[in-house]
């Protein structure tokens, strides 16, 4: 076991697949020699070289594109697109062809490729350094996406991405890299030192797809949440002193109902917190899900603490993101219900 | 200073509309042989000059003349010869096939069979061809290939190896070495950059081959994959058709006038050649030399296929709307099987009554394979693949909100 940050964990997970197959590759813009600009394959392309870990030109079509084209060769891509936010121009490639190859070829050929890219806000990165796109991705069918929320479910799910044989795109909440944030802006930074989730297991293991994790158990209330949101949940229930169960959902979709519905039915409350905006968000998703399959259990409506429906801001960075104190509102809702 | 006018968008046209002849002297032309060919190893900017020519071999009379006429004997002409009349063949038998409604949809190749023909005889086993929807002679040329396959695919019956999933004519044959069409535009091109890349990466010696026409290189896939092609020396020959039309769209409108598609490659620091696509000859031997170049890791190669869409887009499309309807026969480059079969005859390799048997040869070819085909099932008759072929291939294993859809779905209608 390690001390690990989510960028180390990150890296050691490339790491770890670059070493056992050959076939597995990493580029991207600024990824090569110098290692990523949140130095997520620092050093990697000194150990495996150049064949294997490269710079790719500023061109997100060009770069899934390419992926694309190695994966039906049989190579593993795992690219990096500097920020979520600039996936767009990409978006033809992994909507049309990466997440249909497998389907419109049936089976001739297959894309097994993994799309990491930061995601998120909570450093000040204005609208095009902070936003949360899974959404897009998680109504394309043929697609998994995959969203950790610390180092030891970093590192695991990142090669359980890598391993599988569908295209996944793997969103890093990057104001976790160095450390977890509950949301309380105004207090001291928190690094992953003294979490228990900084704690890595040294080689190989994965995190396996389609399993959400319950973080904290409960009987009051089910917190669905991914991402940074896990760790406001967390720090909502606690100061609202409120037994909520909490599950962290890691992969987003296909995701692992059973664990959801299991939970709502003993709990007979949700709420859905996400930092993504609201409207068409995977929260509206989840809520139907729940809705769905729990409906007889339900003692209230199902809540949904989101980001709000406009671009992500700048300065009113904390006006947008969702707070444990916006988590503690909707607790209050649901329980009074 | 001289007085400036106003503005004024250019918007370009084409020369010719429905009833008035077009003029052709907007594609520059080189005489039979007279172009130069280097060796493969040449510096990319030394092939800037190729971009603005047109290479050729065969003459008017048949000869072929020059440094590129490649070095083939008969059995290659024949085999190339009957691959073109087997594709005219088959598409014409398809366009019937479609006004029957046993398939919804189909696309022609009428006039450009010379380019994929050859393409098919010149590459080598283990690469990979990137086709758009109109290389169906990758495929026909080949000694391996099933008709009945093709058609089942077209009738998306249950023999369809696409499983009813996609549109007839997107095609896949990874063992031929025929990427799985996609059906939007240039997206595959980038993909064949990926491709070469790793066979680059893994130190084989394989080629990719994409392909694109004239319309849809104004996409950005196409010129990021120039870049990408460029940048990691890729083993891989970006093929622009260049048939003059996209649907009603003129070639200059894409981006053609005043300059050639080939030119685009120059100007990525790509060899780039601009060939007589209607020209079997020039054709073989640009992609031999092309395939070369990209083998022994001297890089990418694009070549502009100078042709002629000689029927219309797809059977949803009526060229008589936009084009004069004479404008195929007065296209300066001729038809590929005529200009082929001249060349053989003046050789001795070929006689009008051999033409005349082979041409009932692939007619009752591809008459046979579709009878099989039509055994299996047309759209007419609603034999579908079954109802999993829905739901499977979406994910390598088939998730759990998707198994309950395939329930509700068999449910639905009456299925165990």
């Amino acid at each position: 076991m390690s001390q690990m940050t989510m960028i180390q964990a990150l890296r050691d997970a490339m790491d770890v697949m670059l070493e056992r197959d050959p076939n597995v590759v990493v580029y991207g813009q600024d990824v090569g020699y110098f290692g990523g600009v949140f130095r997520c394959t620092e050093g990697l392309q000194k150990k495996y070289g150049t064949q294997r870990v490269f710079d790719a030109p500023i061109s997100e079509g060009g770069i899934v594109g390419t992926a694309v084209g190695m994966g039906a060769y049989g190579l593993r891509p795992v690219v990096e697109i500097q920020f979520a936010d600039y996936v767009y121009p990409a978006f033809d490639q992994i909507v049309s062809e990466a997440a249909r190859l497998r389907y419109r070829s049936a089976c001739d050929f297959t894309a097994p490729l993994t799309l990491r890219m930061p995601c998120g806000g909570g450093i000040y990165g204005g609208q095009t350094h902070s936003q949360s796109p899974e959404a897009v991705f998680t109504q394309v069918c043929g697609l998994r996406t995959v969203m950790p929320s610390n180092p030891y479910d970093a590192k695991g799910l990142l090669i359980a991405s890598i391993e599988c044989n569908d295209p996944v795109i793997f969103l890093e909440p990057k104001r976790l890299y160095n450390g977890p944030f509950d949301g309380h802006h105004d207090r001291p930074v928190q690094t992953w030192a003294s979490h228990p989730k900084g704690e890595v297991p040294d080689g190989y293991y994965t995190v396996p797809l389609e399993s959400a994790d319950v973080v904290r158990t409960g009987q009051a209330v089910t917190v669905i949440a991914y991402g940074t949101m896990v760790h406001v949940a967390v720090a909502a229930a606690a100061q609202a002193q409120v037994d909520a169960e909490i599950i962290d959902l890691r992969s987003l979709w296909p995701l692992d109902l059973d664990t959801l519905v299991a939970s709502v039915k003993k709990t007979g409350r949700c709420v859905i917190v996400h930092e993504a905006t609201r409207a068409c968000g995977l929260g509206a998703e989840l809520s139907s899900l729940v809705q769905e399959h729990c409906f007889h259990h339900l003692e209230a409506p199902i809540e949904r603490v989101t980001g709000w429906d406009t671009p992500y801001p700048h300065a009113q960075e904390w006006l947008y993101f969702p707070t444990p104190a916006r988590v503690m509102a909707a607790f209050q809702r649901v329980l009074e219900a | 200073m001289p007085q400036r006018k106003p503005l004024h968008l250019h918007v370009p046209e084409p020369t010719g509309r429905p009833g008035r002849d077009t003029d052709f002297s907007y594609l520059p032309l080189s005489p039979a042989g007279a172009k130069r060919r280097p060796p493969v190893d040449v510096p990319a900017a030394q092939t800037n000059d190729l971009a603005f020519a047109l290479i050729r071999v065969l003459a008017d009379d048949g000869q072929a003349l020059g440094p590129w006429a490649p070095a083939i004997g008969a059995e290659v002409l024949q085999r190339g010869l009957r691959a073109m009349m087997l594709t005219r063949a088959f598409d014409a038998r398809m366009l019937i096939a479609q006004r029957q409604k046993k398939t919804s949809f189909y696309m022609q190749c009428l006039g450009e069979e010379a380019i994929a023909c050859a393409h098919a005889l010149a590459i080598g086993e283990g690469d990979m061809c990137f086709p758009t929807y109109r290389q169906q002679g990758l495929l026909l040329a080949r000694p391996d290939t099933s008709l009945v396959e093709m058609i089942c695919q077209l009738y998306s019956n249950p023999r369809d190896p696409m499983k009813g999933r996609q549109l007839p004519v997107m095609y896949s044959s990874k063992r031929q070495g025929f990427f799985s069409i996609s059906g939007n535009l240039a997206t595959q091109v980038i993909q064949a950059v990926g491709w070469a890349m790793a066979s680059a990466i893994k130190g084989d010696d394989k080629v990719a081959s994409a392909w694109i026409g004239d319309g849809a290189s104004a996409e950005s896939d196409f010129h990021t994959a120039l870049t990408f092609a460029h940048v990691y020396r890729a083993p891989v020959i970006i093929n622009v058709v260049n048939n003059q039309w996209a649907i009603s769209t003129f070639q200059a409108i894409a981006g053609g006038e005043g300059t050639t598609f080939a030119a685009r490659g120059s100007g990525c620091g790509i060899a780039s050649l601009r060939v007589d696509g209607n020209d079997f000859l020039a054709c073989y031997a640009a992609t031999k030399w092309a395939l070369e170049r990209a083998r022994s890791g001297f890089g990418p190669t694009l070549i502009e296929w100078v042709t002629y869409r000689a029927g219309a887009h797809s059977t949803s499309d009526d060229p008589s709307k936009y084009r004069p309807a004479n404008d195929a026969q007065r296209f300066p480059l001729g038809d590929p099987i005529d200009r082929l079969k001249q060349h053989m005859l003046r050789l001795g390799h070929w006689s009008e009554s051999e033409h005349a048997a082979t041409q009932k040869a692939v007619e009752a070819e591809v008459l046979a394979a579709q009878k099989e085909a039509e055994q299996y099932g047309t759209l007419l008759d609603h034999h579908i693949p079954p109802v999993e072929s829905l739901f499977e291939d979406v994910y390598e294993r088939m998730p759990a909100h998707l198994q309950r859809q395939l329930a509700q779905v068999r449910a639905m209608e009456g299925l165990q």
